[in-house]
């Protein structure tokens, strides 16, 4: 099998064009704010969902305030290499995560760590819009409750649904089911609910598959004025969406393991987004993106 | 903006990040768990119970009664001076009943659920389930009461050429009990029958087959495990019940017969009139409750297994 | 929103079907060697038999309380709750101590079985990890529990709540617990069908969060299942109301003629009162027991409406 073919991701100064193989040294004496840092680091990353190997030997990087896109074909494993970032994985039975997940070099799977805590830090947004059956207001509000966040709670749902840019459009109906609202504002909703716990990182499982495309580019502006602030990271079946969106592309495939006749996700390369759609390295990346399998 | 606490820290690359450790020990959300797993244990304790309050009287009752004796005996004359525990003519009581129980359940209850399942629309659906529930949820002595007052009386007059004698029949009883497990039989089937995919019927109906054809032939197939597990838990429901019986056959005398015109004792009417009786802890008369009570769990355990195991079966095909 | 996902689910092609398809075969096959007039009739008979077997339940439920409310008529009046139980004066006995043990036995019923009950649904629908052996040995146990004859819970209540480790003698709290053990298994299991049919996506979205797994369920899980949990309640409460068999054991058949208390002295309830009366010769009794049948009955009928209401009201399609 190929060698996964990751470079050691670094931004320069220039935020927005990212470039591949420029070591961090560099940057060493920027301010921090500028300086380059990757918050996930993957080494050797497999796992397991009870005997089957779903994702094997994926090793990346994921720089900061940056959005990495992943995909590949169905059951390439990259929503369950996402869910394995802010250890939702541990909530179904029988799965297993080995190898290296490090989060600004902390290792995520440590024994001291709390997997309740790691999602206050990394957050999530799903497939389908999944507000809860309760008030926009409330939607937004559950997490700085629970999390017993200081502050003015009226201000953080309201600042929370301006960064989705979603204020404007239920500023007068807080109150209102969020249920009423249409698919693309549910996501959006889901969004600010993130964004209200202050998190580091937005995961985001595929968050336009359900929406209309009106919807979709909504989504997709909010994704890139919220990187000013947030890692994100996306997983998506859309081609587009990802050379539309993402700084950074991963791509992973099926590879048919022979011992065990089970289908198992691996990682292709990984590349700014720009190379990937335009010059992969790989071929079968080059027939994915042109189309020619998936 | 942030006004959380963020835990110091500083990552390989030197920015500060927010510590993944739990804020505490989280003890209120382990003491919560703790408390509900306790919950759930609880139903082991009670099983456990059943199992230790029917045993330890047994082997008491048989150091005193072979087992064989007991099992295989057909005279049952526990208050005797000379005792008797031979438990067969209770059991053929119980029998008796599930028989005639099923007799009635099985043609009722499989047509209700049909009808509701493949005829009914969605909104005589919605009324007549509810009523039928109701039935369910109607107590037994009401029920057994209002047999004893109506059904009884009637039945006799409808079938004159029976030798009724005495005011109690365990005939009427099982049938009393048919129509009480109605719903139970009703319900579990047309789950079952409702489980059946669309596009099974839609394939017959494709095939030019009629609604009839449809109901009879390709559904209730496909639906018979789940039908033979409503049919099973009808019998369990049967073994166990106790008020009908006690009302409409009588508390009355246990002897070895098949003749439903006669009021026969049950194990269930046994158990409910000894127990109400004075009877001191610690005669062999007490501890044969339990015996009885012990050989009655194990018969609607062994049904409820087999039921269990069959609704598991539909399920697994079709969900 | 979620119609269209459901419809897709239900047509999915199953993976046995085979018997199915043989009847189907053969239906086709009927269908072309028989005549259509003779199908038709034979449909026709079809829904009469099954319009029949349907007719007949209902039938037994309105004969049922038309007969209650006819052979109870006579003594339909304010005495009938007022007055206690009597054998001499038949004439002037009534329910009062047994409507009063129905109260205190139901209402400890209650408190027993709404934290036991929706905690044991709670830790097995969310916490328990379905493939640890023994938390499917459990889970096994309360099915079969749903099954055993109510009369052997009154052959453990006797053993075990009024003597043996408990002992707290033949009083109305022995009448609660056992009661209360006999309707748990139906509470657990509508409470864990109510758990069930709050979608996942609503855990996950909690959790996602920094919600911990009680966090999601007590804010977001249990408010959505509250209504189906409800009706199981409501819906296990009324089986206890109107459960006398297990009761027999437990000491509930005296002839109480003072208001009973929870933890002293002889309790009655109103099922078992109705049967006592029953059982006698005299046919003022019997009129009476009658009347009790119909105060129980539309004390459940109303109980069970409101589960059902609640159920109709409530359902929410995902």
């Amino acid at each position: 099998m190929p060698k996964a073919t990751t470079g050691d991701v670094v931004s320069t100064e220039d935020q927005a064009v990212p470039t591949v193989g420029v070591t961090a040294a560099l940057n060493e004496d920027g301010p921090a704010r500028e300086q380059t840092v990757n918050t996930f680091e993957l080494h050797k990353v497999n796992v397991h969902y009870g005997d089957m190997l779903a994702v094997k030997d994926v090793s990346l990087d994921i720089p900061h305030n940056q959005i990495t896109a992943f995909i590949g074909p169905s059951g390439c494993g990259k929503s369950t290499l996402l869910r394995s970032l802010n250890r939702m994985n541990d909530l179904i039975p029988g799965a297993r995560v080995s190898g290296d997940v490090l989060y600004h070099g902390v290792n995520m799977y440590g024994p001291k760590i709390d997997p309740v805590q790691v999602r206050t830090v990394i957050g999530m947004v799903f497939q389908k819009p999944n507000p809860f059956p309760k008030s926009i207001y409330d939607n937004v509000a559950f997490g700085p409750r629970i999390l017993k966040m200081k502050g003015n709670l009226d201000d953080m749902v309201e600042s929370s649904l301006r960064r989705a840019a979603l204020w404007d459009e239920v500023k007068d109906r807080l109150k209102d089911n969020a249920f009423g609202m249409s698919g693309g504002q549910q996501q959006r909703l889901c969004i600010a609910r993130a964004i209200a716990v202050q998190p580091d990182v937005i995961l985001m499982d595929e968050p336009c598959s359900a929406l209309d495309p009106v919807s979709t580019g909504k989504v997709e502006d909010l994704m890139l004025e919220l990187k000013k602030e947030y890692t994100i990271v996306i997983v998506t079946h859309n081609m587009q969406q990802a050379a539309r969106v993402s700084d950074l592309t991963a791509f992973f495939t099926v590879a048919a393991m022979d011992q065990t006749n089970s289908r198992t996700g691996v990682l292709v390369e990984m590349d700014e987004t720009r190379n990937i759609f335009s010059n992969p390295k790989d071929e079968r990346t080059a027939n994915y993106v042109t189309g020619k399998f998936g | 903006m942030s006004s959380r606490v963020i835990s110091p820290g500083v990552s390989s690359s030197g920015s500060p990040i927010r510590s993944l450790e739990a804020p505490g020990l989280r003890i209120g959300e382990r003491i919560i768990k703790g408390l509900l797993w306790l919950a759930a244990t609880l139903s082991v304790v009670v099983t456990t119970g059943i199992v230790v309050s029917l045993l330890v009287p047994s082997i008491g009752f048989f150091q005193q009664v072979s087992i064989v004796e007991f099992l295989t005996g057909t005279i049952w004359a526990p208050g005797f001076a000379n005792p008797s525990f031979g438990v067969l003519p209770i059991v053929v009581g119980t029998l008796t009943v599930v028989f005639f129980a099923i007799l009635i359940a099985v043609p009722v209850g499989l047509s209700s659920a049909i009808f509701l399942s493949e005829y009914a629309t969605p909104k005589f659906r919605k009324t007549v389930k509810p009523i039928l529930e109701v039935l369910e949820g109607l107590p037994t002595v009401a029920i057994g009461l209002f047999a004893f007052s109506v059904l009884t009386p009637l039945i006799r007059q409808l079938t004159p050429f029976l030798p009724w004698t005495g005011p109690f029949s365990i005939g009427v009883a099982g049938i009393t009990v048919g129509l009480l497990i109605v719903p139970l039989v009703a319900s579990v089937s047309d789950d079952a029958m409702r489980a059946v995919p669309r596009a099974l019927r839609e394939g017959a109906y494709a095939m030019g087959a009629t609604k009839f054809e449809v109901a009879l032939k390709v559904v209730v197939p496909a639906a018979a495990s789940g039908i033979i597990a409503a049919f099973v838990l009808g019998i369990s429901r049967a073994i166990g019940e106790t008020m009908v019986v006690l009302l409409v056959a009588g508390a009355g005398s246990p002897v070895l017969s098949f003749d439903p015109t006669k009021g026969i004792q049950t194990m269930t009417a046994y158990i409910g009139s000894t127990a109400t009786g004075d009877i001191s802890q610690g005669t062999i008369t007490y501890d044969s409750i339990f015996a009885v009570g012990a050989l009655l769990f194990l018969m609607t355990l062994a049904m409820n297994i087999l039921a269990i195991r069959m609704v598991k079966k539909y399920r697994e095909v079709y969900d | 929103m979620s119609d269209d996902s459901g419809y897709s689910s239900r047509v999915a092609m199953p993976m046995r079907t085979r018997t199915a398809v043989g009847g189907a075969r053969e239906v086709t096959e009927a269908l072309l060697s028989s005549g259509d007039r003779k199908k038709k009739v034979r449909g026709i008979i079809f829904v009469s038999i099954l319009l029949l077997g349907l007719t007949t339940a209902l039938l037994a439920i309105a004969a049922m309380i038309t007969w209650a409310f006819i052979a109870g008529w006579p003594r339909l009046d304010l005495s009938l709750f007022t007055n206690v139980p009597s054998v001499v004066l038949p004439e002037n006995a009534g329910y009062r101590t047994a409507i009063l043990g129905t109260l205190y036995v139901i209402g400890g019923v209650i408190l027993l079985i709404v934290p036991l009950g929706v905690g044991a649904a709670i830790y097995l629908e969310e916490f328990a990890n379905p493939r640890n052996p023994f938390n499917r040995f459990v889970d096994l146990n309360i099915q079969n529990l749903a099954g055993v004859p109510s009369i052997v819970f009154g052959i453990l209540g006797l053993a075990f709540i009024v003597r043996g480790p408990l002992s707290l003698g033949f009083v109305a709290a022995a009448g609660s617990l056992t009661l209360a053990l006999l309707v748990l298994p139906t509470v657990i299991l509508a409470s864990r069908e109510a758990l069930r049919a709050v979608p996942s996506s609503i855990r996950d979205g909690s959790l996602a969060l920094g919600a911990t797994v009680w966090q999601a369920v007590s804010k977001q899980v249990l408010p959505a299942a509250f209504p189906g949990v409800l009706t199981g309640v409501i819906l296990a409460v009324a089986r206890a109301i109107g459960e006398a068999a297990p009761l027999l054991l437990v000491g509930a058949v005296t002839f109480v003629t003072f208001d009973p208390s929870f933890f002293e002295g002889g309790y009655s309830t109103l099922p078992t009162m109705i049967y006592s009366y029953a059982k006698r010769p005299q046919d003022e009794l019997q009129t009476l027991a009658a009347a009790g049948v119909v105060v129980m009955l539309v004390l459940l009928i109303l109980i069970n409406s409101v589960a059902i209401y609640l159920r109709n009201r409530f359902e929410r399609t995902w």
